[in-house]
Formats: structure tokens, C-alpha cells, sequence
């Protein structure tokens, strides 16, 4: 029973990474068609956030709350990562609306950018350009109608942008003469260290589980229970819903397309940033870290279908226990007299690499049978 | 493809062949020994390439794991080498299995003593491995992105594969061929490099007058078909399964030969040749030359290539950029390619944009041809 919890635990952790991973890769690939290969990179961007809040909240002034910045990092990086993705739609995706291959192609493009870009720019000055993105972005938004409907909004428009960049580079320069770990680019991999309250175990039925895994999970259900909520009850979630359904039709009817393509893009890479903080609690941030969720990522998305956020659940859990069950060889411990041949197979299954060998090699199965994964929308085109 | 392709003279044609196999002949002599090895290494480069031409510039399959055909063609070549010159180690075998305690060789490199046998696995093998993904895949009508994810997702599975396996095949370290002996001869030497550059540099030729063939008539026309609407093919009575599936085994093919070719010529096979972004390179060099464009392929592989190495080596951090700049440029500026580009309207319409060339009304191709064939 004990043996069987804890796997359950591993499993449910393992899944609820990539969970949190994949719902927004999932959630723009269901309306748009569209595969974000920066989705991984977002992910850093939201752990290189969770880091510099962490850095900023030492500072004298924040220090009496630094207990609460992993809360607050939370916010900013689906807030740092929505806007990168606003961005990254406006400029590009949008031009490549209806050919997907090149979508991806393209947004690989942007990954490799993105990459480099943490690599060769000091972070102070990374976090003045978002934050002059932001403004940039935002602010025009802000202006009462009076000035938006004006002819010389555009005069307006540019206005705010040179203030936001006024306002990054001073952030920037703040940061980097307050912060000096901030100021110089490094390629280096940092650490984000849990604050002290989430440091430790929690015994549960005479098991004991890692706090930092239990605040990812929970992290995970807030996410998951918000963008349920957000798309089945808000007027945007029913339009995004309608457009993922049938676009051509919902442009008739008079939704616009346009704008739920940003908020769809902009939620999805917010919920890559809050991805990248529970990343950030597991492990090292560098450059790469992306990189190791974004497959597991896509197998959640093949699987678990489009435009179904329980086959998004289902399938990231269920790839989560089997990792555990077969990286860990437990099928052997749950059952140790085992024929020997079957045995030895488990043996040669269980490690984390060869886990992932087995796991494909049980998606390529499954999706023999259900090509379309676990919920696939239902519809009478030739083409789905 | 736009209705006005350039047919290119006979005469120009007949002159580029010849300076282009003077070039052949020439290089050995003229350049240095590294630029030589990398040349060489960027035309077994530019075989893979065209499988990817074939497969996404043709059929619009976008493959995202042609490493796996590429690394295995190369293994099985490296092994070869490995096995010939290993009877000064103890139990004839190569030396690394002794570092993990394997005494036999495992079964299933045993035929690998053939000369003959390499020679037809360094194609087979992958383009085997290639046709049964590409079967199991296409056979649900699984397409478009889902089909490069899955792919991408076998590269990543194989090289999670040949990185764990150190008894096998020497996992993370690869398998080096520089130190061994074909024929008596060093493979890293100077005199047998030169022979791999000519050896791949007709390989190249071969490989392209192939795909030629591969993509001219019916069966380049279904091909197409297949990239352009895939049901109207389905609904015209032709099975795109198995069209699919023969096209990807033959990029694997390709694929296996450029990596044998590199191998020999790079000095290593690792895991390294199947990662995710290798086989995403590829692409790029036939997105970059032309897709569609057979020649394309191959200069964008060399070309890029090079200038990745010019780059690199004068400012390493800034390739990274340069790479990324590249992707987003030629998918949303430069969907042809260069080459596409050049044959298309291209350069006509900048010609127009700058007033040197009349506007045409009509179908190019009823337009321009008509008149330049009245003016001579």
C-alpha cells in the first residue's frame, strides 16, 4: 500500500510538470493548429524570472517578504512569458496563419534567439526590456477612448513606446547597479533555492513527500482549475472555444478572430512561465532547460488530443505514472517473482532514459489503434 | 511552384557541369586540408539534404528526426572500421568493449565483418528503420505537425538509446574511425581524405541525378499531389501510404549515406548526430536553398554550413543568433528559398519594383517566354 502511494505520489509529480508544461501548448495548438516550438523557452523565461524575483526580493527593501516571492514570481512570469508570446504572435505567427509547418520552423527560429539571448545579455537588462515591452504594449491599451479614437493616436502609440523604453533601460540600470549578479550575461546555470517554508517534507499517512513537489501539484490544480474556469465560464473562454471549433464560422458570426488569437497565444505562454517556475523549483535554470519538457510536452498534446483539456490531464498523468512505473522498475518490486525473461526486460526499461524509450514506444501503440489521441474532436472533414 | 520556371540555356548548363567537375577535380589541390575536409564533410552533408527535399520540398512531409537515418548509416560504417582494425585488441574486438566487460561481440554486430554486408546496411538499415516509422505513422493518416512531432520524438527516443547503451555501442562516447584502417590505410590520413572528398563529391552527383529521376514523372507527380491535397490524391484511387512511406524510406537512404560519408570524414559517430537541433538544421539548408529545388538543397547545406563555420569561428556567440535570424527570415520573407526564388518571379519583380522591366498582365509564362521568343 505504502509502495503503491508513493509511486502514485512520483507518478502525479512527474505528470503535474508536465501538465502545467503542456496545457498551454495545448491550448494554442487546439485553436490555432499552430506547434510552439519556443514553448520550452518560454518555460526558461518564466524560471529566469522566478531567479530574478528572488534576486530583487534580497534586496533591503523587499527582504522582511522574501518568504513570499515564489508567489509573486508565479504572477510575473506568466506575466514575462504572455507578453514574450503576445509579441512573438504579433510579429510573426500571425504572417504564417494557415501553414503550420512553417509555424514551427519559424518559432524554432525564436527559440534559438531566445536561447542565446539569455546566454549573451546580462539579466538586469533582459528584465528592462520586458518590462519595456510590457509598458509598450500595455499602455496604448490604457488611454481613454477619446485619445484611441483620435487621428493622431499613432503620434500617442509612439510616444508610449519611447517611454517605455525610457522606463526599461532605467530598470535595467537599476537592477544592474543594485543586483550584481544580475549584471553580467553568463551561460551559466543558476539556482533558484525554495524559501524556507517549502523547504523540508510533509508526512502524509505515514508517507513523506517533498514540499516543493506538493507546491508544484498545487500550482498545477490552480492552473488548471483557472483555465477551466476561464474557458468555460468568461465570454472570451466561449469565443476561444467557438474559434477552436469552427473559425470560419465564428469570423461570420462576429468574433473576433484576431484578438482571440493573441489572448489564446498570451494565456498559453503565461501558462509556459508558470511552467518555467515549477521547473525552477526542481532543478538548475540555464539556457536549456527548456529543452527537456518540450518532447514530453508535445507526446501530452498527441495524446492526449485537441481541444480536450481532460486529455491534456489524462495523458500527462498517465505518462507521468508510467515514467515512475517503468524508470523506477517498480512493476518488479510490486511483484518480485516475476518469470526471469520479463524481469530482465524490466531491468533493461529502468532508467529514466530507457523510460522514455518504452513510453514512445507505447504511445506509437496506442496511436495505432486511436490516431487522434484520447478525445479527438469529433467532426465530418476530410481533413481534422 | 509558380507557372514561369526559367528554363536554363543548353549552353549554360553544359558549362556549369564543366567547371563544376573541374572544381571537383581541383579542390584536392588548391585548398588546405581542413577546408578540404570540411568541404568534403558539407557535400556528404548536402545528400542528406536532398532526402529532406525530397520528402518535405516534395511531399510536404516536414521529418524532424532525419538524424536517426543519418547516425545510423554513420554507426554502421564506424563499427565496420572498428571491427577490421581490431585484431591487436583482446578478443578481436574493439577496444572500448573491454572497458565495460563485454568478451563477445554482441550478435547483432557480427555481420558487420563483411565488407559487403556494411556496404548495403549503410543504406538498407535506415532506410528500413525509416520505412517502418514512416508505415506506422502514415498509415493512420497521422500528417502535418503531428507527424514532425513524432518524428522528433523518435530522435529524441533513439538518441536516448544510443547515449545509455555503453556495452552495445560505446554510448555517449561514439565510435571513432580516425585512428582505424581500411585497406591498409589510415582513415584520418591526408591521402585517404582525399579520396572520401572525390568518392563523396560523386556520391553528391549520383544522389542528385537519383532524386532527379525519383521526382520526374508519375511518381514525382503524386509526390506532389501528396504535398498539395493529400484527399484529392486518396479520392483519385492512389494510396498515399505507401507513396509516403517509399519517399520517406528513401530519404532515409540518403540519409544514411551522407552519415557514413560524414562519419568517415568528421573522424566520430556519437549520439551527438541525433540531436533535436541537427535535424532541425537540415531543414533549414534546404528551406534556405529552395525547397522544391533539388540543387537547392545541396548549395544551401554547403552554404550554410560553411558560413556557420566562417562565423563560428570569428564570433561563436553570435551563429546562434544569426541561425535563429535565418529560420524566422526565410519562412516569412523567403518562402521559396533562394534558388526558388531566382527561378521564380523574383528577380522580375524587383526589377519591376525599381521600373527596369515592364509589368506583366497576364500568366507570366504566356507573357515573357511569347516575347523574348519574338525578339530573337
Amino acid at each position: 500500500m505504502e509502495l503503491l502511494l508513493d509511486s502514485l505520489f512520483n507518478g502525479v509529480a512527474i505528470g503535474s510538470v508536465l501538465l502545467v508544461a503542456a496545457l498551454g501548448l495545448a491550448i494554442v495548438f487546439g485553436l490555432m493548429g499552430v506547434i510552439n516550438l519556443a514553448h520550452g523557452e518560454l518555460m526558461m523565461l518564466g524560471a529566469y524570472t522566478t531567479y530574478v524575483t528572488q534576486l530583487i526580493f534580497k534586496l533591503p527593501l523587499l527582504k522582511p517578504f522574501y518568504n513570499s516571492y515564489i508567489i509573486v514570481s508565479i504572477f510575473l512570469a506568466f506575466i514575462v512569458s504572455g507578453v514574450v508570446g503576445i509579441l512573438l504572435e504579433k510579429t510573426i505567427i500571425r504572417k504564417l496563419y494557415g501553414s503550420p509547418l512553417e509555424t514551427l520552423l519559424a518559432t524554432w527560429g525564436v527559440s534559438l534567439i531566445l536561447q542565446q539571448f539569455v546566454r549573451s545579455v546580462p539579466l538586469a537588462y533582459g528584465t528592462g526590456l520586458v518590462i519595456s515591452l510590457i509598458i509598450g504594449l500595455f499602455l496604448p491599451s490604457t488611454f481613454p477612448s477619446k485619445i484611441k479614437e483620435s487621428i493622431n493616436f499613432k503620434y500617442f502609440k509612439f510616444s508610449s513606446w519611447i517611454f517605455a523604453a525610457l522606463t526599461g533601460v532605467l530598470t535595467g540600470s537599476l537592477i544592474s547597479s543594485s543586483v550584481s549578479k544580475l549584471s553580467r550575461a553568463s551561460a551559466r546555470n543558476v539556482d533558484v533555492t525554495a524559501p524556507s517554508w517549502m523547504r523540508g517534507q510533509v508526512e502524509i499517512i505515514g508517507t513523506a513527500f517533498p514540499k516543493t513537489r506538493l507546491m508544484i501539484i498545487v500550482i498545477t490544480l490552480i492552473s488548471v482549475i483557472a483555465i477551466t474556469l476561464f474557458l468555460n465560464q468568461s465570454a472570451w473562454g466561449m469565443r476561444i472555444r467557438a474559434v477552436t471549433q469552427n473559425r470560419q464560422m465564428s469570423d461570420c458570426l462576429g468574433i473576433s478572430t484576431e484578438k482571440v488569437d493573441i489572448i489564446t497565444f498570451g494565456i498559453g505562454s503565461g501558462l509556459a512561465g508558470v511552467a518555467g517556475v515549477a521547473v525552477s523549483l526542481l532543478g538548475s535554470v540555464g539556457p536549456n532547460v527548456g529543452g527537456n519538457y518540450i518532447v514530453g510536452c508535445f507526446m501530452v498534446v498527441v495524446l492526449g488530443g485537441v481541444g480536450n483539456l481532460l486529455g491534456t490531464v489524462l495523458a500527462s498523468f498517465g505518462i507521468g505514472i508510467m515514467t515512475d512505473l517503468i524508470g523506477a522498475g517498480r512493476l518488479l518490486s510490486i511483484w518480485p517473482d516475476m518469470p526471469l525473461p520479463l524481469s530482465n526486460t524490466i531491468n533493461f526499461f529502468a532508467t529514466t532514459s530507457m523510460a522514455r524509450v518504452m513510453i514512445f514506444a507505447l504511445i506509437v501503440i496506442f496511436l495505432q489503434f486511436k490516431p487522434t489521441g484520447l478525445f479527438p474532436q469529433k467532426g465530418r472533414m476530410v481533413e481534422n | 511552384m509558380s507557372l514561369s520556371k526559367i528554363k536554363f540555356d543548353k549552353k549554360i548548363v553544359l558549362s556549369f557541369w564543366i567547371i563544376l567537375i573541374a572544381l571537383i577535380i581541383a579542390a584536392p589541390t588548391i585548398l588546405p586540408v581542413f577546408r578540404l575536409n570540411l568541404l568534403g564533410r558539407y557535400l556528404s552533408l548536402s545528400i542528406v539534404a536532398l532526402g529532406v527535399d525530397l520528402i518535405w520540398g516534395y511531399t510536404g512531409l516536414l521529418s524532424l528526426g532525419q538524424g536517426i537515418f543519418f547516425a545510423l548509416g554513420g554507426y554502421c560504417a564506424a563499427m565496420y572500421l572498428q571491427i577490421t582494425s581490431s585484431s591487436e585488441f583482446p578478443n578481436n574486438i574493439p577496444e572500448f568493449f573491454a572497458l565495460y566487460g563485454v568478451e563477445k561481440l554482441p550478435f547483432f554486430w557480427e555481420p558487420f565483418r563483411s565488407p559487403v554486408f556494411t556496404f548495403f546496411a549503410i543504406w538498407i538499415i535506415p532506410a528500413m528503420v525509416a520505412g517502418l516509422i514512416g508505415f506506422l505513422v502514415f498509415r493512420n493518416r497521422i500528417k502535418g505537425v503531428y507527424f514532425s512531432i513524432l518524428t522528433q520524438a523518435s530522435l529524441l527516443v533513439f538518441f536516448n538509446f544510443f547515449n545509455g547503451q555503453q556495452k552495445l555501442i560505446n554510448g555517449t562516447n561514439g565510435l571513432k574511425t580516425d585512428v582505424t584502417q581500411l585497406f591498409g590505410q589510415m582513415v584520418g590520413s591526408e591521402s585517404m581524405q582525399r579520396i572520401f572528398f572525390w568518392i563523396t563529391a560523386i556520391l553528391v552527383i549520383a544522389a542528385w541525378f537519383f532524386a532527379k529521376w525519383v521526382v520526374k514523372g508519375r511518381f514525382g507527380n503524386i509526390l506532389i499531389g501528396i504535398r498539395d491535397d493529400e484527399p484529392r490524391v486518396r479520392f483519385t484511387g492512389y494510396n498515399p501510404v505507401i507513396f509516403k512511406t517509399i519517399i520517406f524510406s528513401i530519404a532515409g537512404g540518403l540519409a544514411g549515406i551522407s552519415g557514413a560519408l560524414y562519419t568517415v570524414q568528421s573522424g566520430i559517430v556519437s549520439p551527438q548526430f541525433m540531436t533535436v537541433p541537427f535535424s532541425i538544421e537540415m531543414v533549414i539548408w534546404v528551406a534556405v536553398g529552395g525547397r522544391g529545388t533539388l540543387l537547392g538543397a545541396i548549395l544551401g547545406a554547403v552554404f550554410i554550413n560553411y558560413a556557420k563555420s566562417l562565423v563560428s569561428e570569428a564570433l561563436p556567440a553570435s551563429w546562434m543568433f544569426i541561425q535563429g535570424g535565418l529560420f524566422i527570415l526565410v519562412v516569412t520573407a523567403l518562402p521559396e528559398g533562394v534558388l526558388g526564388w531566382i527561378q521564380g518571379d523574383g528577380p522580375r519583380n524587383l526589377l519591376q519594383r525599381f521600373g527596369l522591366k515592364r509589368k506583366i498582365e497576364t500568366y507570366p509564362s504566356l507573357e515573357v517566354n511569347n516575347k523574348e521568343g519574338n525578339n530573337e
